[in-house]
């Protein structure tokens, strides 16, 4: 009798704590928020995403220097005259790479040529002239990405210059010529957007510091939900005739969650008309800027000239 | 049995029959901006579908012609409207001038029957009369079309690559694709690669000092109707399509398979004395189809270096003619 009391008491006791704690554990997992689907059961990407990293910079892992050019002084770079005024807005930040194993497997000459792209980027990188990034740059520029996911087309909208691609879920038609933003066919594999992009335009280039691929490049990425407002992007590049491997980039996009988040308008073709056709104005417009920085600056003077390329 | 039969096979001819007549019928008497009702698809989470690319390619011009213009009534009308314009844009242009875009370019479609001007309202088919400040800014901005170009900001806001603010009408490449998600509906334009993103969660518009190109959008379904309410454009805009106070008001409305009807209401009472509206279809491309190609407009645009170049040039030889005179 009392040892069958116990019994129940045991019974009683280990019910209470068992369906305590499932309570506990469901409370916990009501608070965490699923990922989004669409009507078909797919991970829904629609939204404005961003990236939070210096690949735009530098694909691979740099420290941070003092401008975009710099000339050799006593004891290392200093600013070149295009970015001396603007001091510290215009300093590169360090930041940890986004190359798997921290290398770009360059064929020897293009190894070169980056070198020699990475030393005259205000002339080469095709985002000072707000050209079209190509893909995969347009994913991590500083600039928000809007996504519109429908079932057969997902569209890809950048505030960066009004870029935009389409990724084609069902059966197109070849566009049979190349472009700056690439032919794009998805699918589905599981809960990851695969997405192959070919047709690309040989002038984009990949960062800030001379990474540049050919016309036979070839880019794989796979789009993952890593919770409802972070996803995992990982890319894999191929491209013969410059890398003499495939070679990969993984990194976070986050999801943009102010409630009235929406792209603004970066049409960049005005802003560098000046650079692109100042040289061709009836009477130069801009000629010199100065200002007045105090004792720890004193006057500085930037005189500007314009001549025909030759 | 067998009458059972013919009953069916009446009923199913007479439904043959009948239903396209129905739809025409529906169609002529809906009132503006009413979808035939049933027989659109939705999307999967119920909004009418207007995803797809579409053109709105026409010859039939904005303004119907002063002449009064012949409404346009059989086949025969609109062939020999667009045999006039390929005439037109074919003709070789004058000595020194090194023309534009000839009729291979000019992606101009069919033209509208019964149509003579895509401006529904006022009835006239006309533009407005400008106010008196709009007037004199157009005057202005005449004169600065015949002076030789002193810089970039002279040339067309389209020769510069930059904005194309005639909405959905005119000129070349007007494919426009359409994909929607709850909560947006997104508008990829060919001409320029634009964006429109319609937000239709019922957001306020952006501050009033916040001035965009393509303005602001808000959309919000009105039946089958898509009813996008744009303000806050720049006051840079070429003005035949309004300043800044532009407040412009479009309907998109699935009326078939095929067709979208377009219809766009654009009031500025800084710019015309009465608010107009512009209406025309929009025609789906088949699935599958290239659809857009890329509109890289920017990255080649040599004409900005030629045009600025050459009128520097003009001027130079201005100069040493000038020269050569004293």
């Amino acid at each position: 009798m009392r040892n069958r009391f116990r019994d129940v008491l045991l019974v009683v006791i280990t019910a209470a704590v068992v369906a305590v704690f499932s309570v506990a554990t469901k409370s916990t997992a009501s608070q965490v928020r699923a990922v989004a689907r669409t009507a078909d059961g797919k991970p829904n990407f629609s939204g404005i995403w961003q990236s939070m990293n210096t690949a735009n910079w530098d694909l691979q892992t740099h420290a941070a220097r003092p401008a975009l050019t710099t000339v050799s002084g006593p004891a290392g770079p200093v600013p070149a005259a295009p970015g001396l005024a603007l001091g510290a807005l215009g300093g590169v930040p360090g930041g940890l790479g986004v190359v798997e194993g921290n290398e770009i497997p360059y064929l020897p000459a293009a190894a070169a040529k980056k070198k020699e792209n990475g030393e005259n980027v205000l002339t080469r990188d095709p985002e000072v002239k707000c050209f079209l990034p190509g893909v995969p740059r347009a994913m991590y520029l500083p600039y928000p990405i809007q996504i519109v996911q429908s079932t057969r087309k997902i569209m890809m909208m950048f505030e960066y210059a009004a870029a935009n691609r389409t990724i084609h879920l069902d059966k197109v038609e070849h566009p049979g010529v190349e472009s700056w933003m690439g032919f794009s066919v998805g699918r589905w594999d599981g809960d990851t957007l695969v997405v192959d992009t070919t047709s690309l335009h040989e002038d984009t280039w990949f960062d800030r510091a001379g990474n540049f691929h050919s016309d036979a490049l070839h880019v794989v990425e796979r789009f993952t939900p890593l919770t409802p407002d972070h996803l995992t992007y990982d890319v894999t590049i191929e491209d013969p005739k410059v890398f003499a491997r495939p070679w990969k980039i993984s990194m976070p996009l986050y999801r943009r969650v102010e409630p009235n988040a929406q792209l603004m308008e970066y049409k960049c073709v005005e802003f560098v008309e000046e650079l692109m056709y100042g040289h061709l104005r009836k009477e130069q417009l801009v000629r010199r800027w100065e200002g007045d920085l105090g004792a720890t600056g004193g006057r500085l003077v930037i005189d500007v000239a314009r001549r025909p390329s030759h | 049995m067998t009458h059972r039969f013919r009953v069916v096979v009446m009923g199913a001819l007479a439904a043959v029959i009948v239903m396209p007549l129905a739809l025409v019928v529906a169609r002529a008497q809906a009132p503006k901006g009413t979808a035939t009702k049933g027989t659109l698809t939705k999307t999967p989470w119920g909004d009418p579908d207007l995803q797809g690319v579409w053109s709105g390619t026409t010859p039939t011009p904005l303004e119907r012609p002063l002449d009064g213009g012949k409404v346009l009534q059989t086949d025969q009308d609109v062939e020999k409207l667009e045999e006039e314009l390929a005439r037109r844009f074919d003709a070789p242009p004058r000595s020194g001038d090194p023309g534009v875009y000839n009729a291979f370019w000019q992606d101009r479609g069919k033209g509208l029957k019964a149509r003579t001007s895509l401006i529904v309202d006022p009835p006239d088919g006309r533009l407005p009369p400008l106010t008196p400040d709009a007037k004199k800014r157009a005057d202005a901005a005449g004169e600065g079309r015949r002076r030789l170009f002193a810089g970039p900001e002279d040339v067309p806001l389209g020769t510069r690559c930059l904005h194309w603010e005639r909405l959905i009408t005119g000129g070349v490449n007007q494919y426009y694709r359409i994909v929607q998600a709850p909560g947006y509906v997104a508008i990829n334009m060919m001409r320029l690669h634009d964006n429109r993103i319609i937000h239709m969660d019922g957001r306020p518009h952006l501050p009033q000092d916040v001035r965009q190109w393509n303005g602001d959008s808000r959309g919000r379904w009105e039946g089958a109707t898509l009813v996008v309410d744009t303000t806050n454009f720049t006051d840079t805009r070429e003005d035949r399509w309004g300043s800044k106070n532009l407040h412009l008001v479009e309907r998109f409305t699935r009326v078939d398979e095929h067709t979208i009807n377009y219809e766009a209401r654009l009031e500025d009472p800084t710019t015309w004395t009465r608010p107009w509206t512009l209406a025309l279809p929009l025609v789906k491309d088949p699935e599958g189809s290239v659809g857009l190609y890329e509109y890289a407009c920017h990255e080649g645009n040599y004409s900005m270096v030629g045009i600025l170049g050459g009128a520097r040039a003009e001027e130079r030889a201005a100069t040493e003619a000038a020269k050569g005179k004293r």
